[in-house]
């Protein structure tokens, strides 16, 4: 059997993760194909039924990613993510689901080598996780 | 039904040698509203945006998703491109299969090529949601605030003055000049300070543009870009000073060192700018000896606070030049003299006989009262010994920090600063002299520690960027504000409590209560939208549906693999 590749979303802000994941690009940092971005200009605009729907929908981690506390390009937004996404973990595992499925972290636009980390560390984690036990359940 | 173009870029081989461009433009022809999918050498080159412009023409098409670099340096272009064609450029959308896929799985083509087709299938489903959109324009009152009346602020002034642009300096003190002004000559090419602060003191007092506030503090700041309202207290009044543009010119201050090397404990141990007073009266040490970096470059406050190794060499050579018993020796880690003028000082302070010494963190000089004097026992790294210099006064380098209010005064500015409590401008590169925040500026020192030069150059330059604004007479907003439907809204606030511009208001309109978005304070970070329990809160080009959207394609493509 093929060894198992997750699917993993990951939010990333405008301003400091992005460019991260950007800089991490230019520098030709090589990590796992499993992640997909999707860019948004706050972490704090992130709603915790995004992050739902991904794992009910059988997406197998999701990746929250912001600008250091204090640095955030809209002062304080990434303080709201920071306490918003615990909760989502703890929802999560509320309902049965490894609340390790769900990371925050944060990642500013000079860090390739951090977001080449964080990414690589989330897509291990989460093959030791296995597949999503949501993957391909029907509603 | 929307009629989406897909162009695929190979930018040369950067992106092709990884991933299969012809697989993945096949790919993107079955989704859904796809119409036309290709693929161009060089998107953003002119032959590669003529043939999207082309292609959208012929195609009629009304959504238009590029696959290629990133929108953080790219959107911009392929947004024009668009306008061109005829298609609002709201309706662009912008998958990155370069920096986040060509470039980080080089050795993994397979993979690669499937993410593209994922990220792909992503970006047509937000765009076929996309909704055009119309920029909105607020007007600008033709008024600049210079917080800060140092040397960088009083550049600034002048320059907004001279300009024709009604100015207020707002200085703090009860004069003008800031740092500076306890300092005589200017380096490298010791002239005057006074010179140069009393020549801008005389411009700002002979424009009828100009108007200083001495002793005066801000102390509210209220609006945005355009329509700022800045509110200044003293002498107990208080005044209230409508602006179109801020820039804030605090500069920073000297760090006063705490107990070490025996300062305050021993009267020869002083800072440099006390010395800087010491040689303006004419109190000229036959023998000094220079610490550098006292207090900086090192743990809890690592950086260089650049100007001091300048300052040391400067006033080293006014000893030496003035005395010729002199003896001066600098102790430094490193020595900074950047610049071309600057590196001519120190091969005269060496050819006039400065010995420069070299200390490292392990074994830091120490300052010990002898019988005659004080005595500075140095270890000397290059020659590996013990070295004692007598010496009439010790001169501390110390770096300069940020203001103890800088703080209080980003956050009346809603402006980041960074670790050491320096202001963040947006980008070093791409927007220097700016704050993410429009219409507020940063420059001089209370950004980081900067040279005479360096502060005009800056508050030269922050006056040029913040006539722009006031010049063109009104800003543009970029559509990416949110606003609520006033049919899902609640009225419950939670939005207006997570807002951290304050652009949210309850408002009662035709007998409903709902959140409306003040959309020229709206920065368009989207916090409100996640706070919203309704979804009544959406931000333009990224909408709950939108959003949610990528997120189905992305699981339909991956159901679709297995």
């Amino acid at each position: 059997m093929a060894e198992f590749s997750p699917t993993i979303l990951a939010f990333c802000c405008n301003w400091c993760s992005y460019a991260g994941a950007d800089l991490a690009g230019v520098s030709r940092l090589q990590m796992p194909p499993n992640i997909h971005i999707i860019r948004v200009m706050c972490s704090a605009s992130v709603k915790p039924e995004y992050v739902l729907k991904a794992i009910s929908g059988g997406v197998d981690g999701v990746l929250v990613l912001g600008c250091h506390i204090g640095d955030c390009h809209y002062m304080t937004g990434n303080h709201r993510t920071a306490k918003r996404m615990p909760l989502v973990q703890k929802v999560l595992k509320e309902v049965g689901i490894d609340e390790k499925r769900l990371r925050l972290d944060w990642v500013s636009a000079s860090e390739g080598e951090k977001f080449q980390k964080v990414v690589t560390d989330f897509v291990d984690e989460v093959k030791q996780l296995g597949p999503n036990p949501m993957r391909g359940v029907k509603w | 039904m929307a009629r989406v173009g897909v162009f695929v870029c190979h930018c040369g081989l950067n992106i092709a040698s990884t991933v299969d461009i012809e697989k993945v433009v096949a790919y993107a022809r079955g989704l859904p509203d796809v119409v036309v999918a290709e693929h161009n050498l060089y998107s953003c080159s002119e032959e590669g945006l003529s043939s999207i412009r082309k292609s959208i023409e012929k195609n009629k098409l009304d959504r238009v998703v590029v696959a290629a670099c990133t929108p953080r340096t790219h959107e911009p272009l392929f947004r024009k491109t668009c306008e061109l064609a005829g298609v609002n450029k709201y309706l662009f959308e912008f998958v990155n299969i370069r920096e986040h896929c060509a470039w980080i799985h080089i050795k993994e083509p397979l993979s690669a090529t499937d993410k593209a087709e994922k990220l792909i299938a992503m970006g047509v489903a937000k765009a076929r949601l996309l909704e055009p959109q119309k920029e909105t324009e607020s007007s600008v009152i033709p008024t600049a605030v210079v917080i800060g009346g140092g040397l960088t602020g009083l550049t600034a002034a002048a320059s907004l003055a001279a300009q024709g642009i009604d100015t207020h300096l707002i200085e703090r003190e009860e004069k003008l000049g800031g740092v500076l002004g306890d300092v005589e000559v200017i380096s490298p090419e010791f002239s005057k300070s006074g010179d140069l602060i009393g020549q801008l003191v005389k411009e700002l007092k002979g424009s009828r543009h100009a108007k200083v506030h001495l002793g005066a503090k801000v102390v509210a700041v209220s609006g945005f870009i355009g329509n700022f309202e800045v509110t200044v207290e003293g002498k107990g009044k208080q005044e209230k000073i409508p602006a179109g543009a801020i820039i804030l010119a605090t500069g920073a201050q000297e760090f006063m060192p705490k107990g070490e090397y025996g300062f305050k404990e021993m009267p020869e141990v002083v800072t440099q700018l006390e010395l800087e007073r010491r040689l303006a009266s004419g109190n000229v040490p036959r023998r000094a000896v220079f610490i550098q970096c006292v207090g900086s470059r090192q743990p809890g406050r690592e950086y260089c606070s650049r100007i001091c190794c300048n300052a040391s060499l400067k006033n080293a050579l006014r000893i030496v030049r003035t005395r010729p018993d002199s003896r001066v020796s600098i102790i430094h880690r490193d020595i900074m003299s950047y610049g071309t003028a600057s590196e001519r000082l120190y091969r005269e302070a060496s050819d006039r006989g400065v010995v420069f010494l070299r200390y490292g963190l392990e074994r830091i000089p120490k300052v010990v009262r002898k019988k005659d004097g004080v005595v500075v026992e140095v270890y000397d790294e290059t020659i590996d010994e013990m070295v004692d210099l007598d010496t009439d006064l010790v001169v501390l380098a110390t770096p300069m920090v940020s203001r103890e209010d800088a703080r209080d005064l980003g956050k009346l500015l809603k402006v980041p600063l960074d670790k050491y409590g320096f202001f963040l401008e947006a980008h070093v590169k791409l927007r220097p002299v700016e704050f993410a925040t429009d219409g507020v500026f940063i420059a001089g020192s209370a950004r980081w520690p900067s040279s005479v030069t360096e502060c005009m150059g800056q508050g030269l330059a922050a006056a040029a960027k913040a006539s722009i604004p006031i010049r063109r007479g009104k800003v543009v907003v970029e559509a990416i504000t949110a606003s609520a439907d006033p049919d899902r809204c609640a009225a419950c606030g939670n939005c207006v409590i997570a807002c951290p511009y304050e652009a949210i208001e309850i408002v009662e309109e035709h007998g409903k209560r709902y959140a409306k978005v003040n959309e020229t304070k709206c920065k368009g970070c989207g916090t409100c939208v996640a706070a919203c329990p309704n979804d009544a809160m959406q931000q333009r080009g990224f909408t709950s549906q939108q959003l949610s959207s990528m997120i189905d394609a992305l699981i339909k493509s991956t159901e679709e693999e297995t």
